[in-house]
């Protein structure tokens, strides 16, 4: 594997092609912003090395996104759950944002990273820090807890059909999927 | 590296698994024939109990399979059936060893999978495994005995069905890993799983009859499968101004991008129209037709050669620009031109009608994505949810944006809670009822004006036309063309005025003030339609109503002007050879065809100018201006008046939309204007890309549009059909002049394919056509097409009202439990 250093083999291209919604420029346009995160020694090896959390942040379309560290966390398949990536799960990552991806994919995985406290539903602390996600650091943007308590009431009203409180998988992609801003963007782009 | 398996840690045997079933799955098909002078059938059958075991055992067997594998080298002699006979040789040494390879490979995956511990589809497959295993062991049982060299056991109609049932599955599998929500690693085994099976097995189905045959079906769907990705990679190299775009997302967020993604899509269709018009109808003339000179209506008039190359009048699209391809009135009325026996009258009118044709099918085929892509809501009560789950917009990437969109979202939710609370309150409800009506009708009073105003100028240019145009300046000359494009600019800065009294909520504001400018354009440019049918009516006032009267007489006088070249008298059936007058001094029948086409090729060129200008004046030295002269200025120019301007969407849309309808209310007459109308969508795409990301912000209330979409491709067909009307009318109902066009000389224009029909089609196919055409089959038709309709709609009513009911159904299932 010495003469094609800076590519990826063409059958493993091919199935990345099979198992992603990319084309093949955009495989390969992310094989090369990935090694170019990586410090130049490491860049032969890109396929197989992992990529902190920190660094993975530098890049200009996660940067200003306030779910910065739980895209990192969901996508990341490390076992010391640090949130580093793999060339691998880069490529998830950017096939589930992808133009071509179905709802399905997109909302599955926005719930996940939704789900602040990874337990397979959204409750009521996971939309208060949602929220806050959402109004930004500043503490003169942030809502009052009246406010915040009448917001999540209104939306748990609205989304939560069997009423325990708590909003799981089912009824979020059942809200989400009949949004039409939704996919258009839950889109990043490399 | 054949060591490197030995390990035990299931990550790393992932990873080495992966990277050797690569370079296992070239040789897999090879190997499967290797193994024959081992023997192995005994441990073979252990392996086939226990492969329910751990993947210790696997590790080592794969160990071993794989150094013979490497170490054998490769015979791929034999051709695909091998793995055919292998399956049902049992009796055969080397089947069984085949098998039992396959079997590890089998066995050991699926004992990974179990440990991944993930997925049902994992223990379907495992379940399928294990049938096709007991198959196999049954198979070896009852054929361990015999040691015969039978070449093919008979496979069972049921078997084979079940196995293609299994292989089409496995496809489908293969088709959609990507909608999984899984892992990169379980994925890549997944699939190679999958690749093998079905690769292995496809071989076994074509068997009998016609294996070839299915060998080589097989090998074409693949290769046909591969064209197709190649092909979409190619497609999506190709969009151009991806990364423009690309950069206007990050910056503005996707509703600024969406309007360039409009300009993009539009220029698509203006190419297609551009190929149409320049292939089938000016390069034909422009080859094979007669050259200019050739003909009176070919040349500049005597009286005109003067000024015939000057800019002015070339810009005004007169003088050698209108006698050529680019106007409808150069080209002749032959039947067929050139030695292509090229049908050019036919050809004109198919590429108009087809034009229109194309545009309909193309807006509505956009219109159709876009609701589905909707969701077909009928549910709307969703506004909170909405506003949490999908109001961040992942494409932006700059901070600044970024601060913005946190604002905005902040106050969107602060606005939605106290709506929510006080929408019962009725505080001051009068004063804003008031302040409503009053915004309305001030808005009507701007559209009168407008109107008026058009027609004003119209009649003033008719004025000046009667009374010959060289006598005034520009100004009067391009009245009405600027008239409307400075309406066009000042009217909707009005109307943003008029409607921060009416105090909406955002997103109905866009709404009123869209509504409001399209009736403005709207008005314009029916008041411009009207104006210009009045001047066709006026010019034919000069000779009398087009009737075949008039034609004798201006052809009566165009006898005797020639006759006074013979100094004879007027020759009834003249056998002398025609006089080689110079076309230019012919004198020239009426040519409002030409005239029409150059008023729209003025008007698109004017409003190209107007947009251009208003760019680089409002936006640009705007921007310059509170960039330097805010340090010696009282206030601080770029927080209060005048700051820099922000991206207007919705005119700019506008804009681009009446535009388009007016290339298609004129691309009959004009056959350049789509080629102008490309080249204006080119340039306009660099201008306003690069006056974006200098001279913009980002806007303060960033809302998204997407909503607006099918909105403006409604407004769009509706344009489009409103265009197409005044064409369609003079094709059915108007003479065609009789001295310019392809269609002179006949007395309506669609006359030409009744003339096609006789000439170049069998007689019985005229007699048909004729036959459908009838008005006794045609009526009918719309009959049954109007209650098609009415049909489907109740349908989709019932289907909205079943939908509803088993909302309610879920929801009580669920409280009850």
């Amino acid at each position: 594997m010495g003469g094609s250093a800076s590519l990826i083999p063409r059958d493993l291209l091919s199935e990345y092609q099979e198992l992603t919604f990319l084309s093949k420029q955009e495989i390969l346009l992310a094989y090369k912003r990935f090694s170019e995160l990586l410090p130049k020694e490491e860049r032969e090896n890109a396929c197989s090395v992992r990529v902190p959390k920190s660094q993975i942040l530098t890049l200009p379309e996660l940067r200003a996104n306030p779910f910065q560290q739980r895209i990192c966390h969901v996508f990341s398949t490390s076992e010391i759950e640090d949130g580093s990536m793999s060339f691998e799960d880069f490529l998830d990552m950017l096939s589930v944002f992808s133009d071509s991806a179905t709802s399905d994919i997109k909302s599955y995985y926005a719930f996940r990273i939704f789900d602040f406290d990874n337990d397979g539903i959204l409750d009521r602390k996971d939309l208060e820090q949602l929220v806050n996600c959402l109004t930004g650091q500043g503490e003169g943007s942030r809502l009052s807890s009246a406010e915040m308590d009448q917001l999540i009431q209104n939306i748990l009203e609205e989304s939560d059909i069997d009423k325990d409180g708590t909003i799981n998988l089912a009824e979020f992609q059942h809200v989400v999927s009949r949004s039409p801003d939704f996919a258009s963007s839950f889109k990043i782009v490399l | 590296d054949g060591s490197d398996d030995i390990e035990g840690g299931s990550a790393v045997e992932n990873e080495e698994n992966t990277k050797e079933t690569d370079k296992g799955k070239k040789q897999a098909t090879p190997r499967t024939r290797r193994g024959h002078a081992r023997g192995r059938d005994r441990h073979g059958d252990e392996d086939d109990e226990d492969d329910e075991g751990g993947m210790r055992r696997a590790g080592p067997r794969r160990h071993r399979s794989r150094r013979r594998g490497r170490a054998a080298g490769n015979e791929a002699s034999d051709s695909d059936m091998e793995p055919v006979k292998a399956r049902k040789n049992q009796a055969n040494q080397k089947s069984k060893e085949d098998d039992e390879e396959d079997e590890d490979e089998k066995g050991g995956k699926s004992g990974k999978g179990k440990n991944e511990k993930k997925g049902d589809k994992k223990s379907d497959k495992k379940g399928k495994k294990e049938k096709a295993n007991k198959k196999k062991k049954d198979k070896k049982k009852s054929g361990s005995g015999s040691d015969s060299e039978s070449e093919e056991e008979p496979i069972t109609e049921e078997e084979l069905a079940k196995l293609k049932e299994e292989v089409e599955e496995k496809k489908k599998l293969i088709a959609t890993l990507r909608n999984k929500p899984w892992k990169m690693k379980k994925k890549l085994s997944v699939l190679k799983e999958a690749q093998l099976f079905v690769e292995k097995f496809e071989g076994a189905l074509g068997k009998g009859k016609g294996k070839k045959f299915y060998a080589y079906k097989v090998m074409m769907t693949k290769k046909w499968m591969k064209f197709q990705r190649d092909f979409e990679n190619f497609k999506t190299a190709c969009i151009p101004w991806e990364m423009k775009i690309k950069e206007i997302e990050s910056h503005f967020g996707s509703s600024v991008a969406s309007y360039f993604i409009f300009l993009r899509w539009m220029y698509g269709i203006n190419m297609i129209l551009f190929g149409l018009t320049f292939g089938l109808v000016m390069v034909p003339e422009a080859l094979m037709g007669k050259p200019y000179g050739s003909l009176p209506r070919k040349t500049v008039p005597r009286a005109e050669e003067a000024t015939a190359m000057n800019f002015a009048t070339l810009w005004d699209f007169s003088g050698f620009a209108q006698y050529s391809v680019l106007f409808y009135g150069y080209y002749n009325n032959q039947r067929t031109i050139g030695w292509l026996k090229f049908r050019m009258p036919l050809s004109y009118f198919l590429v108009g009608v087809g034009s229109i044709g194309y545009s309909f099918m193309i807006v509505t085929r956009t219109m159709a994505k876009n609701a589905n892509d909707d969701g077909g809501g009928d549910d709307t009560s969703f506004n909170f949810s909405w506003k949490m789950f999908t109001s961040w917009d992942y494409l932006i990437g700059n901070p600044e944006t970024a601060d913005n969109k946190f604002a905005s979202i902040t106050t969107s939710f602060k606005e939605a809670i106290v709506e929510e609370q006080e929408s019962r309150k009725e505080e001051n409800i009068h004063l804003t009822r008031f302040l409503r009506v009053l915004a309305n009708f001030l808005a009507l009073c701007t559209l009168a004006g407008s109107g008026y105003l058009i027609f004003f100028v119209v009649r003033r240019s008719q004025q000046f036309a009667l009374e010959g145009l060289e006598n005034y300046g520009w100004w009067e000359r391009n009245e009405v063309n600027t008239v409307m494009s400075l309406l066009g600019m000042f009217c909707p800065t009005l109307f943003d005025v008029i409607s921060s009294l009416e105090n909406y909520h955002p997103r109905i504001a866009l709404r009123w003030q869209l509504g409001r400018i399209f009736a403005l354009f709207l008005g314009n440019l029916y008041t411009f339609i009207i104006a210009l049918m009045d001047e066709i009516n006026l010019k034919a006032r000069y000779f009398l109503p087009f009737t075949l009267e008039e034609e004798k007489i201006v052809k009566y006088n165009m006898t005797i002007w020639e006759a006074s070249l013979y100094n004879g008298t007027i020759p009834e059936n003249s056998t002398a050879p025609p006089i080689q007058v110079d076309p230019a001094d012919v004198p020239r029948g009426p040519c409002w065809e030409t005239m029409v086409g150059q008023e729209f090729v003025r008007l698109t060129v004017s409003d190209m100018m107007t947009t251009y200008i208003t760019i680089l004046i409002g936006d640009f030295l705007r921007a310059v201006f509170v960039r330097f002269f805010n340090y010696c200025w009282c206030w601080d120019l770029e927080y209060g008046f005048p700051s820099y301007s922000e991206f207007d969407i919705s005119g700019n849309v506008l804009g681009l939309i009446f535009n388009q309808g007016m290339i298609w209310m004129g691309s009959f007459y004009a056959p350049c204007l789509p080629a102008i109308n490309v080249f204006r969508l080119h340039t306009s795409m660099y201008l306003q890309c690069w006056a974006v990301m200098c001279c913009n912000v980002p806007q303060e209330r960033v809302f998204k549009a997407s909503r607006s979409n099918n909105f403006y491709m409604a407004m769009l067909l509706f344009i489009l059909f409103l265009s197409t009307l005044p064409a369609v009318y003079t094709i059915v109902s108007i003479p065609p002049s009789f001295d310019c066009g392809p269609f002179s000389g006949k007395t309506r224009m669609f006359e030409v394919i009744s003339e096609t029909l006789e000439h170049d089609f069998p007689s019985w196919f005229g007699k048909v056509f004729g036959y459908a055409s009838n008005p006794g089959l045609i009526l009918p038709f719309i009959l049954l097409m109007v209650l098609s309709i009415y049909y489907l709609n109740a349908t989709s009513k019932s289907y909205k009202e079943a939908n509803l009911e088993l909302k309610k159904k879920l929801q009580s299932v669920r409280i009850e439990n």
